[in-house]
């Protein structure tokens, strides 16, 4: 195919020919079967971690180590979770209801004020220090201020997991509009793009990936933020939940409570993770490289 | 590619008789909180349409700074700069960069890459695929222009920034050390398609290397500079036809005066210093 392209100068065209083939590394794309078994390949340590776990809780609360009271039996966790799935699943939607509502506050405002914060160092300057100082407030001392102010409803549970949601999604979209190639932009500049036009190209597509590795650590910490509000004053909620099972002595409850607390943030995380995937392909494929080559 | 030399003869006589690129007396100071730098002085430079110019120097000479102010993307501390008799104010269109790095987007393939030129330019996007194409084609891009960056080798990414910077058919290219990352073969390979290309587009290139052979095999003058604060220190014409073989070009009389004269040159500056 590279014949006859160029035929007033054959050296050239046979070198470029040459380096050509040579030009692009083949990838192969992996089956779903394969995938498959590359993925139990990746999660089986972890999974037996998991399940070891289990089994040191079970051995525990089989040989009578602790009491009952203290450390329910697996058994009776599971049993719980049986019997009052519908319970279960009613507090669990409220607090999940809470938790997306609060990530997704958090991520457009923080976005948002990312945005402005790197294209004007005044509102960077007088932002910055507020920002933070939102941050170091322990979010479950001013929780109950948010109840006085906002009643028993939902309002504030969602206004501490944006509290607390919002911080890494401000400092991860900074840096990832903050990392973008200056080559990049003066080159956008010769093209005659106006800023709207670098943004929407160049700039925010490649703050992705940043923004990405901010919003996982985002949606775990949205979960907290909405249990903590919920401990400090609820009638819904897991933070109800397991508070009501404190108060009764009913450790199976409380801990069937923080498993689908755990199981909640675990999908998030992973939801997050998928979209990740499904977005921005270039990334994740470039970095499944680098694992690889560590094998 | 016919037309399009003519159309750049045209343009120039149709512009009288403007260099396409006018560096008159410019000077270039960068203030930093804690010091002065006097990075170019006293640089004049004209080239003419169609000219293929390189410019040689030590490291830190303000070679880079100089084709930054021909684009536009710097304000000289003094002097003018004019493209085609035309003062150069802020940011130039009608100009192709290239850099050291290619600069590619990632999330983007080889060929949405070039368009990335058509689309910030509003440019008909029918016109721009046939010329995307047409230099997919010249640059021996073809079956890789579905690739993305990551899985194109140096040279590859490097053409598929070239193509970028001539999408828009410029009149003036401007190439920042281009093959300066590049391994020594894929280097000599990408200077034989340059001439090429060159040739096929009629584009006036202003090129910096580090790379004397490269220099002189490419250009109809190399630019010498000193050491910091830059200037000229010679322009050296490089009697050499336009169409030039490689090995036979290296061999020739013409072409090892030439670089022994800027090795000299080089010396001398960097041994001032």
């Amino acid at each position: 195919m590279e014949h006859g392209r160029t035929p007033t100068v054959p050296a050239a065209s046979a070198a470029g020919a040459g380096n050509g083939v040579a030009g692009v590394a083949e990838r192969a794309r992996p089956g779903i079967a394969d995938r498959a078994l590359e993925t139990l390949a990746r999660s089986w340590r972890p999974l037996a971690l998991l399940v070891a776990c289990f089994a040191v809780w079970w051995a525990v609360s089989a040989a009578r180590l602790v009491e009952p009271y203290l450390v329910p039996s697996p058994g009776s966790t599971l049993q719980v979770m049986r019997d009052k799935a519908g319970y279960i699943w009613h507090h669990g939607w409220v607090t999940t209801y809470e938790t997306l509502l609060g990530f997704a506050i958090a991520v457009a405002v923080g976005v948002l004020a990312a945005v402005i914060m790197v294209y004007s160092s005044t509102v960077e300057k007088t932002l910055y220090p507020v920002l933070l100082f939102a941050q170091v407030i322990p979010k479950i001392a001013i929780a109950p201020l948010f109840i006085v102010w906002l009643g028993f409803g939902i309002a504030p549970k969602i206004v501490v997991a944006v509290l607390i949601a919002f911080f890494p999604v401000v400092i991860s979209m900074v840096t990832g509009l903050k990392s973008v190639d200056p080559e990049m932009v003066q080159l956008s500049a010769t093209m005659g793009a106006g800023p709207l036009q670098t943004f929407v190209k160049i700039r925010f597509p490649a703050s992705l990936p940043h923004l990405f590795s901010g919003l996982k650590v985002a949606v775990t910490l949205a979960v907290t933020g909405a249990v903590v509000g919920e401990f400090v004053g609820a009638n819904e909620g897991l933070g109800f939940v397991i508070l009501q099972a404190n108060g009764n002595l009913d450790t199976p409850m409380l801990f069937a409570g923080l498993i689908v607390m755990s199981l909640i943030g675990v999908v998030l995380f992973l939801l997050v993770e998928i979209a990740e995937k499904l977005l921005l392909p270039w990334h994740a494929s470039r970095r499944g490289d680098a694992v690889t080559t560590t094998y | 590619m016919n037309e399009e030399v003519e159309q750049t003869v045209a343009l120039a006589e149709g512009g009288g008789d403007a260099a396409a690129v006018d560096v008159d007396d410019v000077a270039v100071r960068f203030r930093t909180r804690k010091k002065d730098v006097l990075a170019l002085r006293q640089v004049s430079l004209s080239v003419a349409t169609g000219e293929f110019v390189a410019i040689v120097g030590p490291s830190g000479c303000g070679k880079s700074t100089l084709l930054k102010l021909v684009a536009g993307l710097l304000k000289p501390s003094s002097g003018a700069v004019r493209l085609h008799g035309d003062a150069v104010t802020g940011p130039r269109r009608d100009i192709g960069y290239v850099f050291q790095r290619a600069a590619l987007l990632e999330w983007r393939s080889a060929r949405r890459n070039i368009l990335l030129q058509a689309e910030m330019r509003h440019m008909p996007s029918a016109a721009a695929r046939k010329r995307a194409d047409e230099l997919i084609d010249m640059t021996g891009l073809r079956g890789f222009e579905d690739a993305y960056p990551h899985e194109l080798s140096g040279g590859m990414q490097q053409r598929v920034a070239l193509c970028r910077a001539l999408l828009h058919r410029p009149p003036v290219l401007l190439m920042d050390e281009p093959f300066g990352a590049l391994d020594a073969l894929t280097r000599e390979q990408m200077n034989i398609e340059l001439n090429r290309i060159w040739r096929e587009t009629g584009t006036t290139v202003l090129l910096v290397t580090h790379s004397i052979a490269e220099a002189v095999y490419l250009a109809n003058r190399v630019v010498v500079m000193s050491a910091r604060p830059g200037t000229v220190t010679e322009i050296i014409d490089v009697a050499l036809p336009a169409e030039r073989d490689y090995a036979e070009t290296m061999g020739l009389e013409e072409f090892s005066s030439a670089t022994t004269r800027i090795r000299r040159l080089l010396g001398a500056a960097s041994g001032a210093e």
